[in-house]
């Protein structure tokens, strides 16, 4: 009986100790949850320019998605857990109503891949003022100037960046003296003004300047148009194109008057990723997304991956989820993003931008990359692009 | 008579002044899909032998007598007689291997898998695959603590030190580390692991107790920006008097105090320098200049740069055999 009792009592304090551990296996400490949105809208394909650029209907997401994975390998070993969720409003949809109805009140960090006029109303919302938007597609200098928003970050180089860009490189070969030809959408007269500010920003000198017109006059081919459209009273060292939907810029090289290189949206490009770059790592990168998405990383999954990779960084170095603690940190000096150009990238605190290199890049090769060395600033060479905070309109009261 | 007599003296004499640390140098070539060999008391290269393709990370066994090499586009590592050069055998690596480490013991290898996330541990003998352990996002620098208590993987994208017990093969604990964290050494002792940071500029040391960063040493070069100056390798003398770290683009090696941490001086080299190896003796330290396509030789005892020697396109790894 004795011994029963003793084995029974054996048993008891066995079980208590099995529950025990057992509890405390399943209080380990649940995973903390970042949620992260992704929201764009369906587009109408566009005419096509040539067959081997197809329309990619993706853009952007994958990026995000590749952001994500890191994140969450990362995360495996701090106890964070990222979750991406993507929203597509349709095509004749309003945006805002898929914002209102979906995102608001559910997620603070928002990856937005949507025109200038849209994100700007998406973040006026009321909803919008508690969370930290990601703009993956602009390149406005306007948006991040006169109509900056507190509460939106800017991943693409703006078109000042990459104006300074080119500029900054033309001034090292001593081509200084520009022939402006500027297409006739809205986007092509604001790329033109960047243009414009960088020459007088480096010293360089627009000899002249010209509208491309679209005629459809069967007597004129491109052969014999842009041969007498590129003739000008006085010499000029580069041609600058202003296209940005590449209604015309492909045509001009090798038809000109006078031999000179292409630069601007075609020819010699100012971008922040391409398929040439392989250094700092960047192959690695190419690989990984290439093995995902069965093509090339474009702008938007770069600014994508990088808007994911931010959260995933700030989150990991501050171990939170909260707004206000990710978004401290992601503005600090102590932030340094990896984008595998080279330079530590970080958000400048005046207007949200994005700071870092912009690569200059030929169809098939990798030509340079700015900031070009010798181009100095107090603070950090990066600062040579675009708007620095002495210039910045951005006010931040919007 | 009289010729064979003079040939003998002179054989003689060259038997006598020759040196007494004979030692070779084994450099991997990218981009010649070959190994170099190099005689440093010479300071000529004695041979190229092709050896797979891209060739990377290279080790030598503890007996002196095997190399392993990374040949990175075969998929393998390839092991290779020290003395004959002869191919001996095949490690299943896992895909694209880089760099590797070999445990004290010389029984296991241990290799980043960059594109998977992955560090494969393999048993030499029986070539094969124990397992794979997932740590963080582009697995790059791999050592084993001297005392082999502990496997280190650095992630470049996660920005951690993983700390691996080599007994169960699981990660104890993770440590945050400045961004794109390359190589990773510890002190003979085991009682430091010193860490690069290619992008921050770094050198971070790491107390093996509290697996807590001590000490952060920022790189500066006058007259080379700070984006030149992207830290990679590093190697510590055995009795931590003197710790030495490669600046790739920045072209130089920074020799740092191994008790003040402080950089005494950075000793100019050839270009993109990535990985190092001292001779047996430490007396010398040996670097390859991607870039240049040669090797430094850095006399230690007056700490300057004495030679450099060609070697073929895009010298990675190095390894010196007594």
């Amino acid at each position: 009986m004795q011994s029963n009792n003793t084995a029974f009592h054996g048993l008891i304090s066995f079980l208590l100790i099995f529950l025990l551990l057992n509890a405390s296996l399943v209080c380990a400490k649940p995973k903390q949850q970042i949620n992260i949105a992704y929201l764009s809208q369906e587009q109408a394909i566009p005419p096509q320019l040539s067959s081997w650029d197809p329309f990619i209907k993706n853009k952007g997401i994958i990026g995000a998605e590749l952001g994500i994975d890191d994140d969450n390998t990362t995360g495996e070993f701090t106890g964070q857990q990222f979750n991406l969720k993507t929203f597509i409003a349709p095509l004749e949809g309003a945006v805002t109503d898929t914002f209102n109805k979906e995102i608001s009140s559910k997620f603070q960090y928002v990856v937005v891949n949507l025109p200038a006029v849209q994100l700007n109303q998406l973040s006026d919302l009321p909803a919008a003022k508690k969370m930290l938007l990601f703009d993956v597609a602009t390149v406005d200098d306007a948006l991040r100037n006169e109509q900056c928003r507190r509460n939106v970050l800017h991943l693409l180089p703006s078109r000042a960046m990459r104006a300074d860009a080119l500029a900054q490189y033309m001034m090292k070969k001593r081509w200084t003296k520009w022939f402006l030809i500027i297409g006739q959408a809205q986007e092509d007269r604001l790329f033109a003004d960047a243009i414009k500010r960088s020459a007088k920003r480096f010293g360089m000198n627009i000899v002249a300047e010209k509208t491309w017109e679209h005629t459809y006059d069967a007597r004129r081919t491109i052969q014999s148009d842009v041969a007498v459209f590129t003739q000008t009273d006085d010499d000029y060292d580069v041609l600058v194109v202003a296209d940005e939907q590449g209604q015309f810029g492909d045509y001009l090289d090798y038809r000109t008057w006078i031999p000179r290189p292409v630069i601007g949206t075609q020819g010699l490009i100012a971008t922040p990723w391409h398929k040439t770059h392989e250094q700092w790592g960047a192959v690695q990168i190419q690989n990984r997304f290439k093995e995902k998405a069965g093509r090339w990383m474009e702008e938007p999954d770069y600014a994508a991956y990088l808007a994911v990779r931010a959260i995933g960084e700030a989150a990991t170095r501050t171990n939170a989820n909260k707004l206000n603690t990710v978004k401290d940190y992601m503005l600090s000096d102590a932030f340094a993003l990896n984008g595998y150009t080279g330079n530590p990238l970080s958000f400048r605190s005046w207007d949200g931008q994005l700071r870092q290199p912009v690569l200059l890049v030929a169809p098939r090769s990798l030509v340079a990359v700015a900031p070009i060395e010798g181009f100095l600033h107090p603070k950090t060479e990066l600062d040579t692009l675009g708007y620095d905070q002495p210039e910045s309109q951005c006010k931040w009261d919007k | 008579m009289i010729l064979k007599k003079q040939g003998l003296g002179v054989f003689l004499a060259l038997a006598l002044a020759g040196p007494v640390h004979a030692e070779t140098v084994f450099v991997t070539l990218e981009k010649d899909n070959a190994l170099a060999v190099v005689d440093p008391i010479t300071r000529k290269l004695t041979k190229t032998v092709p050896i797979g393709q891209r060739p990377r990370g290279i080790a030598l066994s503890p007996d002196n007598k095997l190399l392993y090499i990374a040949t990175s586009d075969d998929n393998t590592i390839k092991i290779i007689d020290a003395e004959t050069l002869k191919e001996l055998g095949k490690l299943p690596s896992g895909d694209d291997p880089e760099t590797f480490a070999l445990n004290p013991a010389g029984d296991k290898i241990y290799v980043s898998n960059e594109d998977d996330s992955l560090v494969t541990v393999i048993d030499i003998a029986k070539k094969k695959v124990i397992k794979q352990i997932k740590v963080g996002v582009e697995p790059e620098g791999i050592t084993v603590s001297p005392d082999n208590k502990w496997l280190i993987s650095a992630s470049e994208t996660t920005n951690m030190v993983h700390w691996i017990d080599t007994k169960t093969n699981t990660i104890i604990e993770n440590t945050l580390v400045d961004p794109r964290p390359r190589a990773v050494g510890f002190t003979a002792d085991s009682q430091q692991l010193w860490v690069t940071s290619e992008m921050a500029g770094t050198l971070m040391i790491l107390d093996t107790k509290t697996q807590q960063i001590i000490k952060t040493i920022k790189f500066e070069v006058s007259g080379v920006t700070a984006d030149k100056i992207q830290p990679v390798g590093v190697v510590i003398d055995k009795d931590s008097n003197r710790g030495y770290v490669a600046l790739g683009p920045a072209n130089r090696v920074a020799v740092i105090n191994g008790k003040t941490f402080e950089v005494e001086k950075t000793l100019l080299v050839g270009q993109r320098v990535w990985n190092l190896a001292f001779s047996p003796d430490q007396k010398r330290l040996y670097t390859t200049n991607g870039t240049s396509n040669d090797i430094s030789i850095i006399d230690l005892e007056n700490q300057t740069v004495t030679k450099s020697v060609g070697v073929g396109n895009y010298p990675w790894g190095v390894v010196v055999k007594p």
